[in-house]
């Protein structure tokens, strides 16, 4: 169940909520910044560096091959980096605001509706 | 179909449609069971929020790798070589965005609609009416090119030729026929089964693709001995397009020499393009509600992992089929059966039977296979599809705008019933008047669109305190307009031989994808609608801040 609408002003610039913030944007914004980017860069090549892309490495492997395989390569291991940064940086700290919004609660209520779904 | 003697083809055709029927009983069946256990409206809307993440992740599979991406990059890949794999990444690497800055939150923060989110701190009725003509306007674009794609499939999957008659039907009725035989099982689906039953026939769907294109996928690589280089090899001498084959250029971002303006918005094109695939997905509608299917953000975040890794294995599948249909059926016979290159998984199908699993029979029973996988494809899509915009206008404008939230979940998923009936209704009508007319391109428009006004919507709304009423309004009819008007003014639509309507031309824009220039515009009316009103309310950008990090207060 929802918290007061002071409850939730009083956490959002709690310095703990702040933290939590800025560790997620930090890795999310930048993140996405850099994949988009590479596969920016990907395409770009595809379009106007031909030559370069179409360098054979081993046998009719050429670089453009190459470069798509990263590509999938590349979003693999970022979503397999996500997943861990959060669970280790991200969901501790989320779950220590959370159980404090209804810690308080608790305190000068006796609901037990504590259902998160 | 290819080297096809007349019993072969029947045979296949019987198959074909036997196993098409089973898909069907099967699917039917999942959706009166699931129909039982759906009470409430989260049952309705959001499947009752129950399914694990490796369940939503194949469900996520199911709804996004449509019949496009199925037959159509196969296809790409085995008339243009590598042009076909760079397409696929785009929509590979777009889960990346919805996996950083769109799932968990988008699943803390609503309950069943992409507008759940936008409205969440907004003035609630004429924001929800936005984002419900945004939702609507992305999955009629969709529906229409899945079901004229289903028409345009039958009678090559069938292999019915304009001259011959099947069941008494010619190829053009046959074709009508599975538009509204399609139609009618995608609105059977969400009427009666809900996000349960479509749930579950996507899950289901998801597992026949896979474990077509992974046996397709093994048969080639063992051909040639796991070797991917002499593959490669013999796709480009048999392509007569040489090492061309394996480069960048054959279809996107084609140099004319000669005219470097030509040559220069083919480029932009193939940008454009590639910048509406990677944002467009997690503006979505239909995939946005998936993420409602489950009980946490985390395991939301669980179901993109599963999604991601089973999108792209089934893209590298695809590298295989489609370079080894260019191979072993090579293109011109490809090019014989269909211009656009639809039928080279299933050739490849046929051809693999006939060499590895006892000559025409194994070639039938094959490509019989494939077809039924294809067709499976097409309805869980669809379903997918109808579901995301009965929601909206539901939840959104009925329930929100119209009654002002004061209606009964009963009443409100009664009307989410009969939506799924009219929109799965319209899609039929508009989809038999659009059957001959080339609307390929609605697919690129419905992500253009998603990019354009619902993602910059959706970000904002997440990360930015001062976004407001104004702000939202400003970006998802800013983006919708600018990506649809640049799209009717564009080479699609008029002015070329491929066209919408090739004799008429009124198109000055020269890109056929927007993107480039929509979604730019949809961030810039996201920020200019936004600073031109002083509405502000920080009360409940805390309570969204707070609940999209922590899940506090979560439905």
């Amino acid at each position: 169940m929802p918290a007061t609408p002071e409850k939730y002003l009083e956490v959002q610039s709690s310095d703990e909520f702040s933290r939590l913030r800025h560790t997620l944007r930090r890795f999310i914004f930048p993140t996405t910044i850099a994949f988009i980017l590479w596969y920016a860069l990907y395409v770009l090549l595809s379009a106007y560096a031909r030559d370069f892309m179409a360098i054979k490495l081993v046998g009719n492997i050429n670089v453009a091959l190459l470069f798509g395989l990263l590509q999938f390569a590349s979003t693999f291991l970022i979503a397999w980096y996500y997943s861990k940064f959060a669970a280790q940086k991200i969901d501790p700290v989320a779950d220590d605001i959370y159980k404090s919004i209804d810690g308080d609660r608790s305190a000068t209520t006796t609901s037990d509706e504590g259902s998160v779904l | 179909m290819y080297l096809a003697a007349e019993a072969s083809t029947s045979t296949s055709r019987t198959l074909t449609i036997t196993l098409f029927l089973i898909f069907v009983a099967i699917t039917l069946g999942i959706t009166i069971w699931a129909s039982r256990q759906t009470k409430t409206a989260t049952d309705f809307y959001a499947g009752g929020r129950q399914f694990s993440g490796f369940q939503n992740g194949m469900a996520i599979g199911g709804d996004y790798m449509s019949a496009a991406s199925f037959l159509g990059i196969a296809g790409l890949i085995a008339l243009y070589g590598y042009d076909g794999f760079l397409y696929s990444i785009g929509f590979l690497v777009a889960w990346l965005v919805a996996l950083l800055l769109v799932a968990e939150f988008l699943r803390n923060s609503g309950r069943y609609t992409m507008a759940d989110v936008l409205a969440f701190r907004m003035r609630q009725r004429p924001v929800r009416t936005a984002a419900s003509v945004s939702t609507v306007v992305v999955s009629i674009f969709y529906l229409i090119a899945q079901m004229v794609g289903a028409g345009a499939l039958v009678s090559l999957l069938l292999g019915i030729t304009a001259d011959e008659k099947f069941l008494g039907m010619t190829a053009s009725t046959a074709k009508v026929f599975t538009i509204i035989l399609v139609g009618a099982l995608m609105i059977v689906y969400v009427v009666v089964g809900g996000m349960k039953g479509t749930t579950y026939v996507q899950i289901v769907k998801a597992f026949m693709l896979m474990t077509g294109a992974l046996v397709m996928t093994i048969m080639v690589l063992a051909h040639y001995k796991f070797n991917l280089s002499t593959l490669l090899g013999d796709a480009a001498a048999q392509s007569g397009k040489g090492a061309a084959f394996l480069e960048p250029g054959l279809r996107y971002g084609v140099e004319t020499a000669g005219d470097a303006t030509k040559t220069f918005y083919s480029k932009m094109d193939l940008l454009s393009l590639g910048l509406a695939l990677v944002l467009g997905t997690a503006g979505l509608p239909h995939i946005l509600t998936r993420f409602y299917t489950v009980p946490t953000a985390r395991i939301a975040r669980k179901s993109v992992l599963w999604a991601i890794g089973i999108i792209g294995v089934f893209y590298l599948f695809t590298l295989a089929l489609g370079f080894g249909a260019a191979a072993l059926v090579g293109g011109k016979a490809i090019t014989a059966q269909d211009k656009a290159g639809n039928t080279a998984a299933p050739q490849l199908a046929q051809k693999l039977g006939i060499d590895y699993l006892g000559g025409d029979t194994g070639g039938a029973v094959l490509l019989a296979i494939i077809a039924a996988v294809a067709f499976a494809t097409i309805l869980a899509v669809v379903a997918g599809l109808t579901l995301a915009s009965s929601s909206s206008i539901a939840h959104d404008f009925y329930a929100n705008v119209i009654k002002r939230g004061n209606t009964s979940e009963r009443n409100e998923v009664g009307v989410a019933r009969i939506s799924a009936l009219v929109i799965g209704a319209i899609a039929i009508a508009l989809s038999i008047f659009a059957q001959s007319l080339n609307v390929a391109f609605l697919v690129a428009l419905a992500f253009a669109v998603a990019a354009s006004a619902n993602l910059p919507a959706v970000l904002y709304s997440l990360f930015w305190r001062r976004f407001n009423t104004s702000g939202a309004l400003w970006s998802i009819y800013g983006g919708l307009l600018s990506a649809v008007i640049l799209v009717f003014f564009s080479p699609v639509v008029s002015g070329s031989a491929t066209a919408m309507f090739p004799h008429e031309d009124w198109h000055w824009f020269p890109l056929s994808n927007p993107g480039i220039i929509s979604i730019p515009l949809g961030f810039f009316f996201g920020w200019l609608g936004t600073v031109l009103s002083k509405e502000t309310d920080a009360e409940k950008y805390a309570e969204l801040e707070v609940r999209s990090l922590t899940g506090h207060g979560a439905h």
